[in-house]
């Protein structure tokens, strides 16, 4: 498992060894890493690899079959009501009441934390303000488009004021500018030193995250910062470097650039192929065995390994390691 | 603030929300019982009358004539029609067109005359034994009382003169016997398909989990959840009572306060008895399903239609374990003898006690399990 995080800071989640069973199916193998407080820790995973379960298991939801977790310094098996009340958690599917209204929803979520009413109202006021949600307080949620619906219930999960919130795929299924809108929230939040716990599908939020782990079938493969992860040997082998190159004609250029000696992988990206070459193969010399498909080449450059390629290389590399255990 | 109903105030304040909202809803369930009140308390009558007989007159004199208008004049027997041999008495039977038929064999009059015994066949369809009971009673009584007359002739008095009087429903009349019990019948219903119903709905919409990570504690869940629907089920009691009262004039020979009081204890044991079958189903449809399975042995083991007594042994112990047979009690008790506290306290107690293990088992199913889902 690749480990390059640093760690200085106060610690918001530490899993040591998590382990969770359902009969004889092992969902959560083994899994360890450290949130520091403050930070973005993106959680990502195919699905069904085990993203929500260790969510449930950290927010006390879960009781663990082996190993121990600490959330703002409590143990989860023996605290999880004092853990209930520091954390907040959003659900995959914005846990709200679709026949009460949004100010409803928000009193109601206010009150099952035994918030003074004096400080219930305050804490409306701002999280009302906060998301934008004062034309709204009349409507019932069922009406509220899915980015409304995400907001409040990102609003009802911060009401008691927690400093750690665990978001399980909260941009899933909302428009773009909802999702510009939630990140900008979050990272301003963050800046108050609220920690936050995402899960998601999308790289571009993993590349946003101040820190990101990768569970692949149960087996966490990647933890650390998106860039320590970039510089992994496993992502970028030694020897190797990776291009991009830009064409017209991509899906053509891909068939010809796989035969070419020297790339060894290659992957459409829009209008240009990221290619893993060799790194004694020549740019020039790559541009003329194109040109000779009669393929326009637009410009060829060194490229940085996005995360998708990072938890690409690493899933393959992980599945060999299965399949050789295996044989 | 750490307190096992933790949570309760605001449970309970949402789910009143939530009951206003869905008016639908609310009123479907509470118009249901009143339907089956109607369809009950009109339409079903257990006092056999008129039952449709066969009659083959083989004699045809005096005597035969008098016996027929005797069976006539019992109320229990209508003459659907005659016939003149044995295989269209039998058809008529077979056929379902009559459930006795009544052959007078050719002989009656004269073996009467001579003071010898004369037999008359009745043939009684067993197939619903409770009009076969009624009719091999009411038979037998004409024949014993016509032979008691002919030997008799002189003297008025019979020596042992049996005199059966009806406390409580003197006028054997249906509601009397079917609406008190009904009571219980519909309380069930709705309490247990109300909250059923309500938390399985939070645990499709996934609000089930949200709140099991805030601080609520199972039980402040559960009662929030329970009490909003103990008030309706109360409304509803209250809305059966005036319509039994007074649209079907069943007497209330008790304390009305009682009977509510009583009902507060079965309503909370049927409510109970909702939250454990939410803690089992995962989808409205599942909840359906299970939310039926008590009530068949509430109708037939509770004594709500038929007699706990004549019950079968290895079904007595289950009928001691369904509330409906402690509430069918404590209402015809109540409505129809009059009963008072001292009578009843025992049945009471019963209900705490179910409803109690009830509401452990569902919060302990709540606290292990659900989650988990």
């Amino acid at each position: 498992m690749a480990r390059t995080l640093q760690s200085n800071g106060e610690v918001a989640i530490s899993a040591e060894h998590l382990v969770r069973r359902f009969g004889s199916f092992t969902a959560v193998n083994d899994v360890s890493f450290h949130v520091e407080k403050g930070e973005i820790f993106g959680f990502l995973g195919p699905n069904g690899s085990g993203k929500t379960t260790v969510i449930k298991m950290l927010t006390g939801l879960l009781p663990l079959s082996g190993g121990q977790a600490h959330v703002e310094g409590l143990d989860v098996r023996t605290d999880s009501e004092s853990v209930r009340e520091r954390i907040g958690y959003m659900s995959q599917n914005f846990s709200l009441y679709y026949d009460l209204t949004v100010a409803e929803n928000l009193q109601f979520y206010g009150r099952i934390y035994s918030l003074e009413p004096a400080r219930l109202r305050r804490r409306i006021d701002e999280i009302v303000e906060l998301n934008g949600l004062e034309p709204y307080l009349n409507r019932l949620a069922a009406q509220l488009s899915g980015g409304w619906k995400q907001r409040l219930a990102l609003g009802c999960a911060m009401l008691h004021e927690p400093k750690l919130l665990f978001l399980d795929e909260p941009t899933a299924g909302i428009d773009p500018v909802a999702r510009r809108q939630l990140w900008d929230l979050l990272f301003e939040l963050s800046g108050h030193g609220i920690t936050f716990f995402v899960t998601t599908h999308y790289m571009d939020e993993a590349e946003r995250c101040s820190h990101v782990a990768y569970i692949y079938y149960g087996k966490l493969i990647a933890d650390g910062t998106p860039n320590s992860l970039r510089e992994l040997p496993d992502v970028q082998p030694h020897g190797t470097k990776r291009v991009e190159i830009t064409t017209p004609e991509v899906t053509r250029a891909l068939r010809f650039a796989r035969q070419i000696p020297g790339i060894r992988s290659a992957t459409i990206f829009g209008q240009s192929i990221h290619a893993l070459i060799d790194d004694h193969c020549n740019l020039d010399d790559l541009r003329e065995q194109l040109l000779k498909h009669d393929i326009a080449v637009g410009e060829i450059r060194p490229l940085a390994p996005s995360l998708e390629d990072v938890f690409v290389e690493l899933t393959y590399k992980h599945q060999a390691l299965l399949e050789a255990a295996r044989a | 603030m750490r307190n096992i109903f933790r949570g309760f105030g605001a449970v309970f304040y949402k789910e009143a929300l939530h009951v206003r909202r869905d008016a639908g809803t609310l009123f479907f369930s509470l118009t249901m019982p009143l339907l089956q009140m109607f369809l009950l308390g009109y339409g079903v009558d257990t006092n056999i009358r008129q039952i449709n007989t066969v009659v083959y007159n083989a004699d045809g004199r005096r005597e035969s004539r008098e016996l027929i208008d005797r069976l006539k004049n019992s109320d229990t027997f209508h003459i659907f029609s005659y016939v003149q041999n044995d295989h269209d008495l039998n058809d008529l039977i077979i056929s379902g067109k009559t459930r006795v038929g009544i052959k007078i064999p050719v002989d009656y009059s004269d073996r009467l005359l001579h003071n010898m015994s004369a037999q008359v066949l009745v043939l009684i369809d067993g197939s619903d034994s409770s009009v076969a009971g009624q009719a091999i009673n009411v038979t037998t009584a004409i024949g014993l009382d016509e032979s008691l007359r002919r030997v008799l002739k002189d003297r008025a008095d019979f020596a042992v003169d049996m005199r059966p009087k009806l406390l409580f429903n003197p006028d054997s009349r249906s509601p009397n016997f079917f609406l008190p019990g009904l009571t219980a019948i519909m309380l069930l219903n709705v309490t247990t398909f109300l909250t059923a119903f309500s938390i399985v709905r939070e645990k499709e919409r996934g609000t089930l989990e949200q709140l099991f990570v805030t601080p609520v504690r199972p039980y402040g869940l559960l009662l929030g959840k329970l009490l909003p629907y103990l008030g309706i089920g109360f409304f509803e009691l209250c809305l059966i009572l005036t319509f039994m009262r007074f649209l079907f004039r069943v007497p209330i020979h008790g304390s009305v306060f009682l009977l509510a009081l009583l009902a507060l204890p079965y309503l909370f044991a049927a409510l109970s008895l909702g939250i454990l079958i939410s803690s089992k189903a995962n989808s409205q449809a599942e909840a359906m399903q299970l939310a039926f399975l008590p009530i068949l042995p509430s109708v037939f083991f509770s004594g709500y239609i038929f007699p706990r007594e004549t019950m079968p042994a290895i079904f007595k112990p289950i009928s001691y374990m369904i509330p409906a047979t402690y509430f069918i009690n404590i209402t015809r008790g109540v409505i129809l003898r009059g009963a008072t506290i001292k009578h009843l306290w025992t049945d009471g107690l019963a209900l705490v006690v179910i409803g109690t293990v009830l509401l452990i088992i569902a919060a302990r199913r709540f606290q292990n399990k659900v989650i988990m889902a």
